[in-house]
């Protein structure tokens, strides 16, 4: 039996001024906390896009006249081959004429072999601007205020990286907000804080990784580009996904165009490229929380599960598209993933010991599905409304409690992108309840979401909105499986444990069920 | 020549076989490698078939199978010589002057030799291999005067072929002294031997195809200036004429002759790939993760398991291969965590916990110890530096009389007296390992056996002090960029003879005297050549630190696993002790940090053989380290106030406890 939208309680009509959590009604454990320090508000109006073509400049200056090898080197240099040969071609009156017609030649063999290669992996001939924004887990990238946002993983502190290219980093116990700006840092995709560590933010630009180093301690409000690695490999442009290893000595990173997933040791800026054939290129990376598996999804109908003891991988083909999301269990054992075009959300179920090459132990043979999220009509208060489609992104919380699925919507259908949450379960039996829905305030979509690693009394769910404003939802509940140490000391939340079992009859997804 | 390992076990069960399954690899290997050495040395565009039938009948004949066995032999050769020379640990020259004494070695004199010589017997495969004009040394012409006879003259186009064999197999020996090739470093990454030579394939093609081609050019200028002197001679030795109606070959036209230049560089480049591709296969092969036992049921393999191994420091490789196994298996196996964990039978002791976390203690703190004495030597000599030299500071004028005050600091160096190497040890892995725990530089190895380091010599150079305010320009051009420079370019030296101690070693002193009468360009040129090379000395301080990064992953991993896993609580009883060696290196790591050029980054060489990843241990160090300490704070957290430990250390690790470091 499956789970589908159809069983989901109802969304509130939208009202007040910070986001609506509809949750209220239907989990009953929602704690509505003060108002948050790390409510952030960015509007869109205030952050200009900074031009990415920098050699745009070129047209400011007059042609000066240079001779042929000057330009030929100059060429070669700024866009290889392609230039070079594209420069003999266009200067017919300075080279013979053989060179001339055999240049123009070669370049005409080149432009159909990669748009023969084009037509193989459609997704290179989309500009690098486009291409992040294609595979990014932010809906709607390239107009979004907030661009990528990360909590750390172990104290309460967060970045922002926004549309005018710099990162700020939030921390509610220093007035002191950082700026991050450095010349390389073009349209970032993915923001993460290092594991294990205090200071450590890895962030994939446009051509590049950034590893900044920012000193908590240290009171300066523009730390110096000094104060960051540049991480960069020929061809590995644009960057748009990367992942620390939960235990902080690697970096894998991602792009589009590189066939090869690259894995750093980032203290000595060395990286080891792992090349697989098909694929075409990696476009999302997500590392298992205890840190045996790597999901590697890839712009044609294919992902990889790496293991990381020996880094081998499993070819896992899909057959309707290409994997836009996953997120893994805390225990590392389940990873649900969303397929591009369809609106249902798999699950894999790793029984294997970490650590063993995935071909010698019995891994799963087939992914099996476990929610329905396609386009219900539910009855409000308000009227009908039309939730479901297709899934932007997937987050699960630390805890393994609560799920967040991030809902495209569509405009002209009159489906607004929406996250619709589940509480899960994962021992003893993997189950799938439904829960609720977050939307914000009228006319703003859900962007981006991220769990806090770091909240003590439940869940919080870090909602990024088209209108720039950051808010965070929270979810209070008593852990199942391990309750919560710091509860004790802490002013308790109001937190009851009734409701649950109204729904418990509806179980979306049970193993045992199905 | 395995006189010092021959009593190892693991040398003899483990090392030589994995040193012979790679050469018989590099042996496979060569086939396919010569099919197409040989496809693209006969290429030809415009006669496709005929190209590949003469291929084809030229690798099926009998002569190629036999030039095919000498370069097997050539390659079983430089397989052997990986296994003879390769080290765990990189000898570092702090000077320009330790490079030379490393260049000039015995031990590297006969590695030079015999590579030069397998660089011929290769080239001559080669000439053969390529035909034509290449063929034989000799061919027979017809001298127009004298019309005797048919006579022997000299194919030049083979003797340059074979020159230039030659000297590709003496700069890859040489290359692979100062670029460190027979340093074997380890991987972070885990990965399948194939996978990792499939990764690697296409850089080592690449190397040897760049390499090939600087070789050639300097190759190409050396024959060009001295190109007469071998063939005046190999005509003279084997009496053959020069035919006066071709042109010889070291003039420019005939040198950019485009076909001769393609099989020069083809040959060259086939000549390193087979190399490269034996050092390779011997890298991945001996640095495969090897499992030890951690303990043992019978008595006499108890000096095979994890405990004993860790322990003892003969042949180098196995502590590092032992050092590494404890860092994978607090990682990834917790059923051998769990004999870690575990009570030994009767008595109920916690015997092996305690020998792994004795010795990653002692060879943390004993880090932190060099670091710390490193630390003092750079900080009284700079001061004493200042003072000295105050009186010169004012005047400014061009760079060159750094030397100066770079050697002289040299002098001032005091160190602790016990860091001298023995001689050779700069080759042998084997005294390496009795090295381990000194400080590893050498920039100025007092090295009996080498020229550069004799009693006389340390003689010449000592006295300079005195003498530097004599000569003329010494006294009046230190520069204040000099000054701040002074103490940078201080390594931890270990020529302890220079500071006052006369030299233990035997042999004629020549009289103070003597030597100061000869101040003189020697002196001046030893001491040029002493300049330091920047950051060279924190090189070497961390040049073993891949040990210290294992110790650590293995400790903080162990001691996060024991949380939960560790029953009897035996390291809750060593963690006050494991969190205050961390602390004290974490605060000599910080110091160390706080020198110049101990932050800059060395630029990557990509495109060479030589593993440059020993650069940047102290990086990898410092952030393994930060990291070791978080992981233990992270899966402690409040419990860590019940540690007992000094109030300086508990506010440092509050600091790590608030995420503030």
């Amino acid at each position: 039996m499956m789970c589908s939208l159809a069983l989901f309680p109802p969304p509130l009509s939208g009202y007040g001024e910070t986001s609506q959590y509809d949750e209220s009604n239907t989990d009953p454990a929602v704690w509505f906390g003060d108002s948050h320090p790390l409510n952030l508000y960015f509007p869109g109006e205030s952050l200009k896009p900074r031009s990415l073509q920098e050699c745009s400049s070129k047209a400011a200056f007059r042609d000066h006249c240079e001779t042929l090898y000057t330009r030929s080197a100059g060429a070669w240099r700024d866009a290889g081959l392609s230039g070079l040969l594209n420069e003999i071609a266009n200067s017919s009156a300075e080279v013979p004429k053989w060179l001339e017609v055999s240049s123009s030649c070669v370049l005409a063999l080149l432009r159909w072999v990669s748009s023969f290669h084009g037509s193989l992996f459609p997704h290179l001939t989309l500009s690098s601007e486009d291409m992040t924004a294609e595979f990014s887990q932010v809906l709607n990238w390239s107009d979004c205020a907030v661009r990528s946002f990360a909590w750390h993983p172990h104290t309460q502190k967060c970045a922002v990286s926004l549309l005018d290219d710099s990162i700020k980093i939030y921390n509610p116990k220093s007035a002191n907000t950082p700026t991050l700006k450095h010349r390389l840092q073009h349209s970032v995709a993915a923001l993460q804080w290092k594991p294990l560590c205090a200071s450590t933010l890895a962030v994939a630009c446009h051509n590049c990784l950034l590893v900044w180093h920012v000193d908590p301690t240290s009171f300066s409000t523009r730390p110096s580009s000094g104060c960051a690695q540049v991480l960069s490999h020929p061809g590995h442009s644009p960057v748009t996904s990367m992942a620390w290893s939960p235990n902080g000595s690697l970096l894998v990173s991602a792009s589009p165009r590189d066939t090869a997933m690259l894995v750093w040791d980032v203290a000595v800026e060395s990286c080891v490229p792992l090349y697989r054939v098909g694929g075409g290129g990696v476009t999302y990376l997500s590392w298992s929380p205890d840190g045996s598996r790597v999901l590697a999804a890839t712009p044609s109908y294919l992902f990889r599960v790496w293991e990381t003891r020996m880094w081998t991988c499993e070819r896992w083909p899909c057959l309707k598209g290409r994997c836009q999301s996953g997120s893994w269990s805390p225990d590392g054992s389940r990873l649900l993933f969303s397929v591009q075009g369809e609106t249902v959300i798999y699950a894999l179920t790793f029984t294997d010991t970490p650590g063993m090459p995935l071909g010698m132990s019995g891994g799963p043979k087939a992914a099996t599905v476990v929610a329905d999220l396609s386009e219900t009509t539910l009855n409000t208060p308000d009227g009908d409304m039309a939730v479901g489609g297709e899934i932007q992104s997937l987050a699960w919380d630390p805890t393994g409690e609560r799920l967040a699925v991030l809902l495209k919507g569509d405009a002209e259908a009159g489906r607004p992108a929406m996250i619709a949450v589940f509480k899960t379960q994962i021992n003893p039996a993997f189950k799938l309840l439904p829960c609720g829905f977050v939307h914000g305030e009228t006319g703003t979509e859900p962007r981006l979401m991220q769990f806090n690693p770091n909240y003590k009394h439940g869940a919080q769910l870090t909602v990024c909105w088209s209108n720039g404003k950051i808010t965070h939802v929270p979810f209070c509940f008593m852990s199942a499986g391990n309750p919560q140490p710091g509860l004790g000391g802490s002013p308790s939340p109001p937190l009851s444990q009734g409701r649950t079992a109204d729904y418990a009859n509806q179980t979306l997804y049970t193993e045992l069920i199905s | 020549m395995f006189s010092s390992d021959q009593s190892c076990w693991f040398v003899r069960k483990v090392i030589c076989w994995r040193a012979v399954a790679s050469m018989a690899w590099s042996v496979l290997l060569l086939l396919p490698t010569t099919a197409l050495f040989v496809l693209l040395s006969r290429f030809s565009l415009f006669h496709p078939i005929l190209w590949m039938s003469e291929c084809l009948s030229l690798l099926t004949s009998a002569s190629a199978i036999f030039s095919f066995i000498l370069l097997c032999g050539v390659v079983l050769m430089v397989g052997f010589f990986n296994l003879e020379y390769y080290t765990v640990v990189p000898s570092i020259a702090c000077s320009k002057i330790a490079l030379l004494g490393q260049v000039l070695h015995p031990r590297q004199f006969v590695h030079s030799l015999v590579h030069c010589i397998m660089g011929v017997v290769v080239a001559w495969c080669c000439a053969f291999t390529i035909g034509g004009r290449y063929r034989s040394l000799g061919h027979p012409c017809t001298q127009d005067e004298s019309s005797s006879g048919p006579e022997m003259c000299l194919n030049e186009y083979h003797l340059v072929l074979l020159l230039a064999g030659a000297f590709i197999g003496y700069s890859h020996s040489l290359v692979g002294v100062v670029y460190n090739m027979n340093y074997v470093s380890f991987h972070t990454m885990q990965q399948y031997k194939y996978l990792r030579f499939k990764g690697a394939l296409p850089l080592v093609v690449k190397a040897s195809a760049v390499q090939a081609l600087y070789c050639l050019r300097s190759f190409l200028l050396l024959y060009f200036f001295m190109g007469y002197a071998p063939r005046a001679w190999i005509c003279k030795t084997l009496d053959l004429s020069i035919n006066s109606s071709i042109h010889s070959l070291d003039s420019v036209s005939s040198l950019l002759d485009l076909s001769l230049l393609y099989h020069l560089w083809i040959s060259g480049t086939f000549l390193l790939l087979t190399w490269y591709i034996t050092v390779l296969l011997f890298r991945i092969f001996v640095t495969e993760v090897y499992s030890f036992p951690v303990q043992s049921t019978f008595t006499e393999d108890a000096h095979q398991c994890l405990p004993k191994v860790i322990t003892g420091t003969q042949p180098m490789i196995l502590k590092f291969l032992a050092l590494q196994d404890l860092a994978l298996l607090s990682q990834h196996s917790p059923s051998r965590r769990l004999e870690v964990f575990s009570l030994s039978q009767p008595g109920g002791h916690p015997h092996i916990w305690t020998a792994l976390s004795k010795e990653c203690l002692s060879l943390l703190s004993d880090l932190t110890e060099r670091l710390v004495a490193h630390h003092d030597t750079v900080a009284t000599n700079g001061r004493a530096k200042s003072q000295s030299t105050g009186s010169n500071k004012r005047s400014t004028t061009s760079s060159e009389g750094s030397v100066t005050s770079v050697g002289m600091e040299d002098m001032k160096t005091p160190r602790p007296s016990a860091l001298i190497r023995t001689p050779g040890s700069v080759f042998l892995r084997s005294s390496v390992g009795a090295g381990l725990r000194t400080p590893l530089t050498t920039p100025f190895t007092p090295d009996l056996d080498s020229p550069f380091s004799s009693p006389a010599l340390r003689r010449l150079t000592g006295p300079l002090e005195p003498q530097g305010a004599l000569s003329p320009g010494f006294s009046s051009i230190q520069s204040p960029h000099v000054m701040r420079r002074g103490p940078k370019l201080w390594s931890a030296s270990t020529d302890s003879q220079l500071n006052g101690s006369p030299p233990p070693s035997p042999g004629p002193a020549p009289s103070p005297s003597q030597a100061q009468l000869k101040p003189s360009f020697l002196v001046t040129f030893l001491q040029n050549r002493k300049d330091q090379l920047p950051e060279a000395s924190s090189q070497a301080l961390f040049a073993d630190s891949q040990v210290h990064i294992w110790a650590l992953q293995g400790l903080s991993h162990l001691v996060a696993a024991s949380f939960s896993e560790d029953q009897y609580g035996i390291v809750q009883t060593t963690l006050p002790t494991i969190l205050s060696t961390l602390l004290l290196l974490q605060e000599a790591v910080d110091r160390h940090f706080k020198l110049p050029h101990t932050s800059s980054k060395p630029g990557h060489c990509s495109c060479s053989m030589g593993d440059d990843s020993y650069k940047t241990l102290r990086f990898a160090l410092r952030s393994t380290l930060k990291t070791a300490v978080y992981r233990i704070t992270a899966t402690f957290g409040g419990h860590l106030h019940a540690v007992q430990m000094s109030a300086e250390h508990r506010k440092r690790l509050q600091h790590f406890l608030e995420y503030k470091e």
